[in-house]
């Protein structure tokens, strides 16, 4: 019997978990670490940071869920990989710290036959001073209790206005270097109609901030879109957005200090600026979460397997390039780690080649660029793919069966604002693939008739569609395997 | 202080599109956007089935 052991139960270790369970579970173990006793559909912290999702709507407690699909959870965080095994076992295991009640900060280990890392990111507020709800002065909605908090401070604006007073509210990213704008870019939009629900849109001066050399970028380095009898860049279509609810935008910016009620930022051009706020989310950067590895002689191999940054090294090229030579072949492919083949990493754990945006720096040195978003669709489509490579592999197969470079996948954002079916509005876009390939795709790097973008109703219903249904598949209710991912 | 009769040209809003009445009609109509619910789900099943190797 071979043990399957996933760290982590985002999107992509809960992904991988349930259909391991599904394919291979009755003949072999399906393990998953998690430090956290309950799934969260992220995307839908969004609508918990302006109130119209309670927690509860965006969260399930993964115990229950796992015990009746017969796979062992461990409410515990990775401290260590030993790829090896130790001096007196050839056992490859990890090294686990437990968070729950119980038994809190007490360690174990827990030996595997495949490992697959996905334990998402490092949220690092610690990058920016000041930056964050725990230690600093601005809100955020990456996760669910984030979120309610964020709600807590707008709901708190927003009778401050009713009463008269003004405010100004900063929402974007929180570091040069950070990923994931499409979150809050559309919170942006949601704390807008938030705001023109209660009445007091007109006390509100709304600021876009990030680290984008121009709106719509996304880490993506933009994307092309047919609009209007035209290919346009989705800088025009976000500008359009923005200049429709009146929101102001800084591009280009590295949030380098955040005070009580003020920004600082630093531009590429050099210059340094200030922003008063009275209300700001700003999505901090990412960094891998601190795992180290040793091998069996208890040697620290941590460089070898992980990259500076912290994420697992697997089977991209990181032969480090000029921007002008990078292609979509130096993305990872079946995200086995290239030295030790039971090793996997999807999601936001694994280490990408490098950007997909241009990588800028100021005048100053400082680097202010977008690096690779990788959550959503195509983490869940990683964790897929290597599921079934691992099915078969524990089947006898060689080598992994299955390959979802971010070069061959796509993926879907839904900015959708307002909870009322005919009231709300969305942005939906689309984009294939995730990675330009302009080799396949020469104008533009990217099929134009899967990547798209449109403004209505019906990306808001996608999005509640979705919202339901991901929860539901989560939850490994009767017919989920049937459900796309 | 005299009312303005001009409007500053060069400024961030000056320059994106804005959607004409007509386009924000569109955006909440709901046969159109019944349509265009199916168009993207067929969109987003693509993207999942190109997605899957």
């Amino acid at each position: 019997m071979a043990r399957v052991l996933i760290l982590g139960a985002g999107i992509a270790g809960h992904t991988a978990a349930r259909y391991l369970s599904k394919w291979i579970g009755k003949k072999h173990e399906v393990v998953v670490v998690s430090p956290n006793a309950k799934w969260n559909w992220i995307p839908s912290n969004i609508w918990v940071g302006v109130g119209d999702m309670t927690e509860e709507e965006v969260t399930f407690d993964l115990k229950q869920v796992y015990d009746k699909a017969g796979i062992t959870f461990h409410q515990a965080k990775g401290i260590s990989i030993h790829p090896e095994g130790s001096k007196d076992s050839a056992s490859p295991y990890v090294t686990v710290e437990f968070t729950d009640e119980a038994r809190t900060g007490q360690q174990d280990t827990i030996t595997y036959d495949y490992l697959i890392n996905a334990t998402g990111p490092k949220l690092n507020f610690n990058a920016t001073e000041g930056l964050g709800p725990d230690n600093g002065y601005t809100v955020s909605v990456c996760t669910a209790k984030h979120a309610l908090e964020a709600n807590e401070k707008l709901q708190e604006q927003i009778e401050a206005m009713k009463k008269g007073e003004e405010r100004t509210f900063v929402i974007g990213t929180g570091h040069g270097m950070c990923t994931c704008q499409g979150a809050a870019f559309e919170y942006t939009y949601n704390v807008d109609h938030t705001l023109r629900e209660a009445g007091v849109r007109d006390k509100a001066r709304i600021i876009w901030i990030s680290n984008e050399y121009e709106l719509g970028d996304f880490g993506m380095g933009g994307v092309h879109i047919k609009r209007g009898g035209y290919v346009t860049n989705a800088k025009t279509f976000s500008e359009s957005l923005m200049v429709e609810r009146d929101i102001e935008w800084i591009t280009r910016a590295h949030v380098s200090k955040i005070e009580p009620g003020k920004i600082h930022y630093e531009l590429l051009d050099g210059s340094m600026g200030e922003l008063d706020f009275d209300f700001s989310m700003l999505i901090p950067p990412f960094a891998g979460v601190g795992l180290n590895a040793f091998d069996k002689k208890g040697e620290d191999i941590t460089a070898t397997l992980f990259a500076p940054n912290g994420f697992l090294k697997v089977d991209g090229d990181y032969t480090p390039r000029p921007y002008e030579e990078w292609s979509a072949e130096d993305w990872p492919k079946t995200y086995q780690n290239p030295i030790y083949k039971n090793l996997f990493a999807i999601g936001i754990a694994f280490a990408p080649p490098h950007p997909i945006s241009k990588p800028m720096k100021s005048t100053n040195g400082t680097p202010i660029s977008p690096t690779p978003p990788r959550t959503g669709m195509p983490s869940a489509a990683m964790a897929v793919n290597v599921a079934k490579s691992i099915r078969d592999m524990v089947n006898g197969a060689e080598k992994p069966t299955h390959h979802a470079s971010m070069a061959e996948m796509g993926a879907a954002c839904m900015a959708s604002t307002g909870s009322h079916l005919f009231r709300g509005s969305a942005v939906s876009m689309t984009v294939y693939p995730v990675v330009p390939d302009f080799v396949k795709y020469p104008a533009y790097g990217r099929d134009l008739s899967l990547t798209t973008g449109e403004v209505g109703l019906a990306g808001h219903w996608m999005k509640y569609v979705l919202h339901y249904t991901f929860m539901y598949q989560s939850k490994m209710k009767p017919g989920w395997s049937y459900m796309p991912d | 202080m005299p009312k303005a009769t001009n409007r500053e040209p060069y400024e961030q809003t000056y320059y994106p599109p804005t959607p004409t009445g007509f386009t924000r009609y569109m955006r909440n109509s709901i046969p159109w956007q019944i349509i265009r619910f199916i168009i993207i789900n067929v969109k987003m099943l693509r993207l999942m089935m190109n997605s899957q190797h």
